[in-house]
This record gives structure tokens, C-alpha cells and sequence, in this order.
């Protein structure tokens, strides 16, 4: 296998799924590790009676590590990447970021969403800098950075255009320059090529994987498509519903960079299988 | 994105992506001229149809007057048209402006705080269900016959429109955005700055649209309960001295009136939020 790059060329096959002790217990691993989800259940009230979305998750998220959530629709994927956000609180259990305890919103992460929902009122550019803005970042640096980061996603020379004026694809790919324009260790993002036809969604995919390679982050992926998943994450995590929990983590044997032709590889299909057994087990 | 395009030509997809946008966007806003022609033909045709009417039956002008006597009475009396029409502009503009002055921050005071919401918001509610012509002849009684009773029965009318566009815009921030605002930790201050407001501006403008076609009637009706100005005081006045030709001129100038206070609004919501009025 080859050297991982998410994981620094540290060897493949270290335990990824490990008991909340353990991963307290082993100091190395502390600090390998961005996300720590211990123990994770989210009820909601609903008119008949409480619903579990998310039962018993445990999860280590490496630092610089793109995983992905799969699972069908009900999973709570996106519960669990709204929990990351601090947004909602688990209703038990806790999650940890860079260690320390999450319990409001962090800076240091940056969120994608299946719409745009770019400003229709601010320039590419602006809508770009409204993380920066709001968290009173130095808007010289963050315009250089903002400009940097529409160039490589070939935006440049559309900083000054309306959202109006771009494509969805186009304008997804503004909202993942906003989603790193504070230079956020930790990129959310949930389902965010969802929205967009099946050729945009592939250049994307590709695109992104481009921009990961380049500033190094830990992304969260949320989809329910496994071949994407797949083609893009180190490791997949497959969620089942009612109540959602994690079934299993899988590691990705692909090599870096991912080109499209790998989803023809045999060891593309077998996790492809896996993954489609893992999720449909209800 | 027609083409089967692969990573290796991204670029060139993204060019095209690029024109797509480009083209719905800068395609402006065609008025053929039969867009134009037709409306006005057919306005030309039913005036004709009028005087032919009025010619034929020998119906006294005092009864109704033909289109050629409402001209000839432009003519004769355009400075009297012309001074009490500034005085229901005047009204009318002035109870507008009132309108938005106290309707906006009320909406926001609303959105922002669940009490007021319970407790003005249904009263605000009720006020708007009791009909403003009612409410006139008492204003009348209590303030007099200046030109401050009609600003407030125009600012009656106008208010409603005004806090429920507003307030409904203040919370149509749609909720990934305010998500992600939230995320940032973004202050009420910011919030409202960088998201609310802005989104709430075409909502905005929805109402005072609505609120300035009210306007004008608003002045009118004023001005019908007791007044000695303005163009309802004129079409009052003409009427019960039978110069019927000069309170038809009074009210094409009102509609006028109203006309040009609609395109006016459109136009500055236009300079305003260009985002939401570009097709």
C-alpha cells in the first residue's frame, strides 16, 4: 500500500475505531487526532414519543484526514456533522476538538452545505470574505487568501460577479472558498455536491481533493453516494438507520492522488460491496 | 453543459458553465414594441368609443363629460389641478415616508422579541381590520382640517403592508446560511447587518409597493371627510357644483399620481436591490 498521505506516510492499519479509554489512555494518538467522539447519542421530541438519531457513536477523526459519512437518508449523518458544529448538543456523551472540549461553535472549522447559499446581494468575492468579516479576521490577508483560493478552484477573474451570474456548480465551488477563508483546521462538509449533475460533481470531487492536497485539512464528508465516498475519503464510515449508528469504519486501499478510472479497480468494488451490505442491514 | 467533458478539459467546462450564467443573466429586460403598441391602441380605441358615445346620446357634460371636455378642462383650470395636487402629494408622501419610518423598526422590534410579538402583533392586527374610512371623520374631530389627519390615515393604510413584508423578510434567512452565520459565532449585530436586513430588503420593497398604491386613496379619502385642499376636495367640490368635466381631470391626475408613485418605488428598488429585480 502506499505511503497515506492524509496520515503523514504513518503506517496504514492502526486501529481507527478505538474504545473512548483508549484513545484518552494513549498520548500519541491524542495527538494524531482532531475529532473525538465518545459515547455520542442525539434524541429528538418528536409527537409520537422521542427518536434516537444517533445511538452510541464513537469516532476518532485523525488530524489531516478526509473521512466520510455514508449511510441512506434517517442515518444521522448529518446529525453528527451538525454535532461537530456545535450547532446542536448531544443529548449525551461528549466530542472533543484538538482535545479540548466542544461546546460552542469553533472558529477553527469551516462549513459546506448541499446548497450554496451564497448572498445574492454580495460579489463572489465578498460572499468569499463573510467568515473573515464576522470573525474580525485581517481582511487585507483575507482577501489575498480568499483571491488564492477562487484561483484555484478557477474562479479567478469571477471575484466581482453576483452569484446570479454562475453556474451551481460555479457557485458550490464559491462556498467552498468561504467555507476555507478562515483557514479552519476542520472542513464540515454535508452532502455538498449533492445538488449538482453528475459530471460537476465528479470535477468537484476532483477539485476538492486538489484544494486538500494543497492546505492540508481534516474534512468530514457527508454523502450518500458510495462510490464518492469512496473515490475520496482515506477512511468511510458506514452508518445505519433507525437508530443511526455506525456499522463500520473502512480504509480506503486506493493510493493518492485518486484519479476516476480507480472506481474500475477491484479494490474499489470490494469496498464498494461492503459498504452497500453494511448500510442496507437494517 | 451540454458537452461530455471530462477533469482534463475543467477549465474549458467552467468557461462554458461560465457563458450560460452569463447570458441568462445579461439578457436585459425586452419591451417589444408591440408590448407597447398594443395597450395603447387599445386605450386610444375605447376613448374614441366614449366621445362617440357621449356625441351620439347628447349626454351633458355635467353628467358625463366627453373626453375632449375633460382635456379642454386641463386647459382651462391646470393651476388649480396643479396646486392641489401638490397638496395630496404632499399627504401622500408624507404619510409614506411615516409609514416606513415606524413600520420598519417595529418589524424588526417584532422579529426580534417574542413578547412584542404576543402582544402588538395582534393588535396591529385588529387595527388593520377596522376600516380606515371609519377611522377618518374622527380624525378629523380630534385633530382638524390641516393636512395631519390625511398624513395619518395614509400612514394607517400604509403601515400593515410595510411590517408584515418586513417582518416576514427579516426571517427568511434560509437556515443553512443562518447556520452557518451561527457556526461563526456571529453577534445579533452582525447578524442582522450581514444576513436579515439585506434579505429582508426585497420583501421590503413588496410592501411598499402594495403600500403605495394605498397611499394615494388614503390622502383622498382624507381629504373627502373634511378638508379645503387637495385633488378629493376638488373632485368634492366640482361634483356638488356640477363642473363634472374638472372632477374627472382631478381623478386623471390621481391615477397619474398613483402611476408614476409606483414606477418611482420600482425604480429605487431597482438602484436598491438589483440582486432581486434582475431577470
Amino acid at each position: 500500500m502506499l505511503p497515506d498521505p492524509a496520515t503523514g506516510g504513518r503506517a496504514a492499519g492502526e486501529p481507527t475505531v478505538t474504545a473512548s479509554s483508549a484513545a484518552l489512555a494513549s498520548e500519541t494518538s491524542r495527538a494524531m487526532t482532531k475529532i473525538q467522539i465518545f459515547d455520542v447519542y442525539k434524541t429528538y421530541a418528536t409527537r409520537s414519543g422521542r427518536t434516537t438519531a444517533l445511538q452510541k457513536v464513537d469516532l476518532d477523526i485523525r488530524e489531516n484526514e478526509f473521512i466520510a459519512l455514508v449511510g441512506p437518508s434517517g442515518c444521522g449523518k448529518s446529525t453528527l456533522l451538525k454535532l461537530i458544529t456545535a450547532l446542536i448538543r448531544p443529548s449525551r456523551g461528549k466530542i472533543l476538538l484538538g482535545g479540548t472540549l466542544l461546546d460552542k461553535p469553533s472558529r477553527d472549522v469551516g462549513i459546506v452545505f448541499q446548497q450554496p447559499v451564497l448572498m445574492p446581494w454580495r460579489s463572489v468575492l465578498d460572499n468569499v470574505l463573510l467568515p473573515a468579516e464576522i470573525l474580525g479576521l485581517d481582511m487585507k490577508e483575507a482577501r489575498a487568501r480568499a483571491v488564492e483560493l477562487l484561483d484555484l478552484v478557477g474562479l479567478g477573474g469571477f471575484e466581482n460577479r453576483y452569484p446570479g451570474e454562475l453556474s451551481g456548480g460555479m457557485q458550490q465551488r464559491a462556498a467552498i472558498c468561504r467555507g476555507l477563508v478562515h483557514d479552519p483546521s476542520v472542513l464540515l462538509m454535508d452532502e455538498p455536491f449533492a445538488a449538482l449533475d453528475a459530471m460537476t460533481r465528479e470535477d468537484l470531487g476532483f477539485e476538492l481533493l486538489r484544494i486538500w492536497e494543497r492546505h492540508r485539512k481534516t474534512v468530514v464528508f457527508v454523502t450518500h453516494n458510495i462510490p464518492e465516498a469512496i473515490l475520496l475519503a482515506d477512511r468511510v464510515v458506514a452508518m445505519s438507520p433507525r437508530p443511526g449508528r455506525i456499522e463500520k469504519v473502512i480504509d480506503v486501499d486506493l493510493p493518492r492522488p485518486r484519479t476516476l478510472d480507480m472506481q474500475f479497480t477491484p479494490a474499489f468494488k470490494a469496498h464498494s460491496d461492503e459498504i452497500r451490505a453494511l448500510i442496507r442491514r437494517t | 453543459m451540454s458537452d461530455p467533458t471530462t477533469a482534463d478539459s475543467a477549465l474549458a467546462d467552467r468557461a462554458s458553465e461560465a457563458d450560460d450564467g452569463a447570458e441568462a443573466w445579461v439578457d436585459p429586460e425586452r419591451v417589444s414594441l408591440k408590448d407597447v403598441l398594443l395597450p395603447l391602441v387599445t386605450f386610444a380605441v375605447l376613448l374614441l368609443i366614449w366621445e362617440a358615445a357621449v356625441r351620439e346620446a347628447k349626454i351633458p357634460a355635467w353628467l358625463l363629460p366627453s373626453p375632449t371636455v375633460i382635456g379642454e378642462a386641463f386647459a382651462d383650470w391646470w393651476r388649480e389641478l396643479l396646486a392641489h395636487s401638490l397638496v395630496t402629494l404632499y399627504e401622500t408622501l408624507a404619510g409614506f415616508a411615516l409609514s416606513i419610518a415606524l413600520g420598519v423598526p417595529l418589524a424588526v422590534a417584532v422579529v426580534y422579541s417574542p413578547v412584542l410579538q404576543k402582544t402588538i402583533y395582534p393588535i396591529l392586527l385588529a387595527l388593520q381590520s377596522v376600516p380606515k374610512v371609519a377611522i377618518a371623520p374622527l380624525l378629523a374631530l380630534w385633530i382638524g382640517f390641516g393636512a395631519m389627519p390625511k398624513i395619518i390615515v395614509v400612514f394607517l393604510v400604509c403601515f400593515f403592508p410595510i411590517v408584515v413584508a418586513t417582518a416576514t423578510g427579516l426571517t427568511a434567512v434560509p437556515p443553512a446560511l443562518m447556520d452557518l452565520i451561527r457556526s461563526l459565532s456571529a453577534t445579533p449585530f452582525q447578524t442582522f447587518v450581514k444576513a436579515r436586513f439585506p434579505t429582508a430588503m426585497p420583501h421590503i420593497f413588496v410592501g411598499l409597493k402594495i403600500a403605495i398604491t394605498f397611499a394615494v386613496i388614503g390622502a383622498v379619502i382624507g381629504e373627502f371627510v373634511g378638508s379645503e385642499s387637495g385633488l378629493g376636495y376638488l373632485i368634492l367640490v366640482s361634483s356638488s357644483q356640477s363642473r363634472t368635466p374638472v372632477a374627472f381631470a382631478a381623478l386623471v391626475v390621481l391615477t397619474l399620481m398613483s402611476i408614476v408613485l409606483y414606477y418611482a418605488v420600482e425604480f429605487v428598488e431597482r438602484l436598491m436591490v438589483p440582486w432581486a429585480t434582475k431577470t
